[in-house]
């Protein structure tokens, strides 16, 4: 088991640049997600640490050893690919194993950790059969089982469960997570599914043209987005954006927003021109009492919560709000914002302004 | 099974479609019946008209293939009672056997020269269709259109410029030469095909053989080639069945030593007269070794053609 840090790490695939100089550390037993869009240079992140691709620069640590340019056979860990890439030509048992007989270990030991990990996975009676006819769930299950047959350092997954229909999908993640909390192995897992990675995760990195946009744990990728991108991109429906023309300096604690005032969280640097005003749709409310006003577009019901949808003076915004309150489209309802979960980003930058909310965070990044 | 189905052939369009391929079937399999047939023809009922599908079958034809014979005196008949079977066909006119022809050595250089050529081909094409379709080779494009460009005439085109060197070369007549000669042509097929085929192979089979811990080469030999199997056995039919049946080089480029089947079995018609049962035996053995290997390799042969077509 073991702790990965990767250091100034790059990738050029010729003039194009898949990563740009990226660093952060995966602590030992950590389930760590590589997070961000397709394109944005997670997989090939993943397969730099695997040592399928080659970094241009930078080092990749394993355990404090430096194995950035040694191939994969030499790094001891395993991939699991999207689309499993179990041996067509062998049957179960034999996809298992293979990694066993590389070791050059003996055959009686070889069938012995077979049957503990097909114990361990619940694929006992399928050892023998080939793998053309299982079910993807099955299939699953082998290419994991011929991850974690060799008990290696850490675990690569891109994607797994991306070949899977949704509803074995759930399943399959809670088995995931299950299996990497009894092995406690470090596992680095690549997803563009932001639901995935909140569920799984210990810790986020997100991702997004090659650039790493924050790194951190669930909570605070959530609550404390570093950039407009991760606040967009996680949650669903994404952080509302009110762009405003203002002026901020350190110590503010409230913007102008159309003529009204908002409470922020206290505001830690100075920026002036084109903001925006980030907040998550469960932290807006309807309230009579509020001169902000907006224009109910449309509601739209989800059992337990709804999702309204606002024209409001600064863009259009949604609210997530309790089912049972009535709401009409073509009304108009004030606004009020749970101001400590407010961020405020500069529009040109896309960055968060520092502020008593996400300082911490924003900090060690 | 009952009522209409859009996706189901009706029973009668069935029929009609299994007519037409058993009728096609049946003419193009004329031609090898008639050289089936006319190998256990006397040499009689081989020429007459109109040709004779009802005949005594004999094994004359494939006697006088596999010896040679001598015209002898009528004492020399009388002293020496035939010793075999083949000796007493031989008897009616007057003749004894003396030897073996030259029919088994020609069928040997065939085999040689065919199967070496095709081994040959499959090795190299293979290892250079994998370097193609995985590694970023320079002028990738340009080094596959060349290759293909020797297919863009007939090869015989350069048969001066290959005879010329051969004998400078002193690979005329060698096997060695017949087995470069043959692979250089089939080559570009091989190179192509394989390619296309490994194309289709997924690069993360061998990736996850990089993960367990194989080299690159092992990957390729452990994981790729068992996956490239179908596609290397019909390029494999496709490059024999070229170098088998090869004739004008053949004809240009051996004589006593090398000489394979094909510029052998015409030669025989000269030998007693026009000898047609001899010939057609010949054709009809030189045929088998290409059928069995057709057959041994029919089911990776279908897969092969319609490779591609459907996804696995």
């Amino acid at each position: 088991m073991a702790q990965i840090v990767v250091k100034n790490v790059k990738k050029m695939f010729g003039d194009f640049t898949a990563v740009r100089e990226s660093s952060f550390t995966i602590e030992d037993g950590e389930f760590f997600m590589l997070l961000g869009p397709s394109g944005c240079g997670k997989t090939t992140t993943l397969r730099m640490i695997a040592g399928l691709e080659l970094p241009t620069s930078g080092e990749i640590y394993l355990d404090g050893e430096e194995i950035g340019q040694r191939p994969p056979s030499e790094r001891d860990i395993a991939f699991v690919f999207q689309m499993f890439a179990l041996y067509p030509h062998m049957n179960v048992r034999k996809n298992i194993s293979y990694p066993l007989i590389s070791q050059g270990m003996s055959r009686a030991a070889v069938k012995a950790k077979v049957e503990e990990v097909a114990g361990i996975l619940g694929i006992k009676d399928i050892l023998d059969s080939p793998v053309g006819g299982l079910s993807g769930g099955d299939r699953q299950r082998v290419a994991l089982g011929r991850a974690i047959v060799r008990e290696p350092k850490a675990f690569m997954m891109d994607e797994p469960l991306g070949a899977l229909d949704a509803e074995f999908r759930e399943h399959m993640a809670e088995e995931l997570r299950a299996l990497h909390d009894r092995m406690g192995a470090t596992t680095v897992y690549v997803t563009h599914d932001q639901l995935e990675a909140m569920q799984m995760g210990d810790k986020i990195v997100v991702m997004n043209n090659a650039v790493i946009e924050q790194f951190g744990t669930p909570q605070e990728i959530y609550d404390k987005p570093a950039t407009m991108f991760v606040a967009d991109f996680i949650g669903s429906p994404s952080m509302n954006f009110l762009p405003f023309q203002g002026k901020v300096a350190p110590g503010s604690e409230m913007v102008r927003l159309n003529g009204h005032d908002e409470a922020v969280p206290k505001l830690m640097e100075a920026a002036e021109g084109d903001l925006v005003f980030g907040v998550r749709p469960e932290h807006v409310f309807l309230s009579d009492d509020s001169a902000y006003r907006a224009k109910v577009l449309a509601a739209e019901y989800l059992g337990t919560t709804q999702i309204v949808t606002l024209q409001s003076p600064n863009g259009e915004l949604k609210a997530r709000i309790d089912a049972r309150e009535v709401v009409n489209p073509g009304e108009t309802v004030g606004l009020e914002f749970r101001s400590p979960a407010v961020t405020l980003f500069e529009k040109s930058t896309g960055r968060a302004l520092r502020s008593a909310l996400n300082d911490e965070v924003l900090s060690n990044g | 099974m009952s009522g209409f189905s859009v996706t189901e052939p009706s029973n009668r369009s069935k029929w009609i479609a299994g007519f037409l391929v058993i009728t096609y079937a049946l003419i193009t399999m004329i031609p090898l019946v008639w050289i089936l047939l006319t190998g256990f023809k006397s040499p009689a009922d081989a020429i007459s008209y109109p040709p004779k599908v009802v005949f005594d079958p004999t094994l004359e034809g494939y006697v006088n293939l596999f010896t040679t014979r001598t015209r002898q005196t009528q004492e020399f008949l009388e002293a020496n009672p035939p010793q075999n079977w083949a000796d007493e066909i031989v008897r009616q006119y007057d003749m004894v056997i003396v030897g073996p022809s030259k029919f088994g050595e020609r069928f040997m250089n065939s085999v040689i020269i065919g199967f070496g050529s095709t081994f040959l081909s499959i090795f190299l094409g293979t290892l250079a269709a994998y370097a193609f379709s995985r590694f970023k080779v320079p002028l990738k494009d340009d080094l596959l259109f060349f290759i293909l460009s020797t297919r863009m005439m007939p090869p015989v085109a350069v048969a001066i410029p290959i005879f010329l060197m051969f004998r400078n070369l002193g690979l005329s007549d060698t096997h060695l030469g017949m087995i470069l000669l043959y692979t250089g042509v089939n080559i570009s097929l091989a190179v192509w095909l394989l390619k296309g085929f490994i194309d289709e192979i997924p690069r993360e089979y061998e990736e996850a053989a990089l993960i367990d811990g194989y080299t690159r080469f092992q990957a390729f030999y452990k994981v790729v080639l068992p996956q490239a199997a179908t596609g290397i056995a019909s390029t494999a039919i496709f490059c024999l069945i070229f170098a088998w049946n090869e004739y004008a080089f053949a004809v240009l480029l051996t004589s006593a030593n090398a000489q394979t089947a094909p510029p052998f079995i015409p030669t025989i018609i000269g030998i007693g007269g026009l000898d047609w049962p001899a010939v057609a035996a010949g054709a009809t053995i030189f045929l088998i070794p290409v059928m069995i290997f057709t057959i041994l390799m029919r089911k990776h042969l279908l897969r092969g053609i319609t490779f591609g077509a459907v996804r696995k």
